[in-house]
């Protein structure tokens, strides 16, 4: 079964395409890595997946509703790259408010501060901690409604080797319990923990592999020089 | 819509102000220090200053209001935190009520010390009815909010949101009958007044510090201003859009 099915999607922003006939499956219960230079169009799928983007053609649907529906808007955790939280409350404040907009009890704000590791911050203002803090606190708030889809846009970002580990262990749980996850990401280190790639260059799908796949697609031995490969050289959609 | 969520929003607003407590300072101490001001500047003119006194009680609550809300929202749009709340199941309704019943406790505070400030030390007779007056003036302070919160969808940056200041509420004051009598204007801005609240709300206060009976225009002016504020989420409502491009 899929979770998210994107067919011939097209989109453009600022009278730019930036989403050529793009089409993917993520399958439910997997951890999928979204990689790409950066103005490859990785956000602006990941925006048309949780339904906030504007579409030219196509269509995106989320667990077979269309994105953005009303219905949906319990069942998508979503991170924004840059940490979508209020600077002048604590960490507990923000999870407090958001879990009364999502409906989810004082346990659950507990346990979400528990996983992003951030229980000793929680008294904090969020303003007067570090980058790696923040969107830690951004994205324990897209955990907090227990989400079916948890769609991530570069959660690891400034995070140190063993935050980022530990992170990764969290998103292999939460897939393990059927979660779908979409993650996107600079760090090719980091693509060989996802079950699965999908690689975007102008807008395009060049990759929709596994990494042992694509690793033996391009004969490289790391995903460095895959990614670097597959960027320079390849066609159009394969 | 939910109460739960409006009721939440509303605490949550009122926390993030409570921590900035020079806006607060600034939303309560202002009024009050700008009609003493007012009344130093009408010094051997008292009379012209127990006149326009009770007036500026309705509008500086309204521009505050509104230059604080338009801030506010515009920080909500551009730190991502409206996309995610309206990722959520939240609807536009219970974001705006929140904000409406934060502020709105916001203003009849500062409403409150304000007239305080005019009745006692000032020493301002007001022939009408206080309660009226501040009524009209808490209603204003909404109308500056719930313009506030609709506008600040035309700014794109914290610039741009302070420019509406000018932009917006100048020429509401301009044409209240405030500066000069409305019946002694051109007619093109007679018209133009006609159908800007704030002459309504203008043309309230003055009647409602005249005289302490509720006839039929102070009626009509509040339920125009009253009926404004709704008008003016909704229209704050239809700026919040789910998806952007």
């Amino acid at each position: 079964m899929n979770s998210v099915e994107v067919e011939h999607l097209e989109v453009h922003r600022g009278g730019r395409r930036v989403l050529t006939d793009l089409s993917i499956r993520i399958a439910e219960g997997t951890v999928t890595g979204l990689l790409g230079p950066s103005g490859s169009g990785k956000t602006t799928l990941i925006r048309a997946i949780v339904g906030v983007q504007r579409i030219f053609g196509g269509s995106v649907r989320v667990l077979g509703l269309p994105a953005g529906s009303a219905a949906l808007r319990p069942s998508i955790g979503y991170l924004t790259q840059a940490p979508s939280v209020y600077r002048d409350l604590t960490v507990r404040e923000n999870l407090q408010y958001f879990a009364a907009v999502l409906g989810v009890d004082g346990a659950r704000v507990d346990r979400v501060l528990t996983e992003v590791a951030l229980d000793a911050e929680a008294g904090a203002r969020v303003d007067r901690l570090s980058g790696g803090q923040q969107s830690r606190v951004s994205l324990a708030t897209a955990l907090l409604g227990n989400p079916r889809v948890l769609v991530l846009d570069e959660p690891t970002v400034g995070l140190d080797p063993v935050l980022r580990e530990e992170l990764w262990s969290l998103f292999h749980r939460l897939g393990a319990t059927g979660v779908t996850l979409l993650i996107s990401s600079h760090v090719m280190e980091e693509a060989t923990r996802c079950q699965r790639l999908l690689l975007l260059r102008d807008g395009s799908l060049v990759a929709d592999a596994t990494p042992d796949e694509l690793l033996r697609r391009t004969g490289q031995s790391d995903m460095d020089a895959a990614f670097l490969q597959l960027v320079r050289h390849t066609g159009p959609a394969a | 819509m939910s109460v739960r969520r409006t009721a939440a929003t509303g605490w949550r607003v009122l926390t993030q102000l409570r921590r900035d407590p020079r806006t607060v300072a600034m939303i309560l101490v202002v009024p009050p220090v700008l009609m003493l001001l007012l009344r130093c500047a009408f010094d051997s003119n008292v009379l012209l200053f127990d006149h326009f006194a009770p007036i500026l009680i309705a509008i500086f609550p309204f521009v505050l209001m509104f230059v604080i809300t338009s801030v506010a929202m515009l920080r909500e749009r551009t730190s991502g935190t409206l996309e995610r709340l309206l990722a959520m199941p939240m609807a536009k309704l219970d974001l705006l009520l929140g904000y409406a019943v934060a502020f709105g406790a916001v203003a009849i505070l500062q409403v409150a010390l304000v007239v305080a400030f005019v009745l006692g030390p000032l020493d301002v007779p007001i022939a009408g009815s206080v309660v009226a007056l501040s009524v009209f003036a808490v209603l204003d302070a909404l109308l500056g909010m719930a313009l506030g919160l609709c506008l600040s969808a035309l700014a794109r940056t914290e610039f741009q949101a302070v420019q509406l200041l000018p932009a917006v509420v100048f020429p509401q004051l301009l044409v209240c009958g405030l500066f000069a009598p409305r019946d002694a204007m051109a007619a093109a801005l007679q018209g133009l007044a006609d159908v800007l609240p704030l002459t309504y709300a203008v043309d309230g206060v003055t009647r409602a510090a005249a005289t302490s009976a509720w006839g039929g225009g102070l009626i009509e002016d509040l339920v125009i201003v009253a009926l404004c504020i709704p008008l003016a989420l909704g229209l704050g409502a239809l700026t919040l859009q789910r998806r952007t491009s």
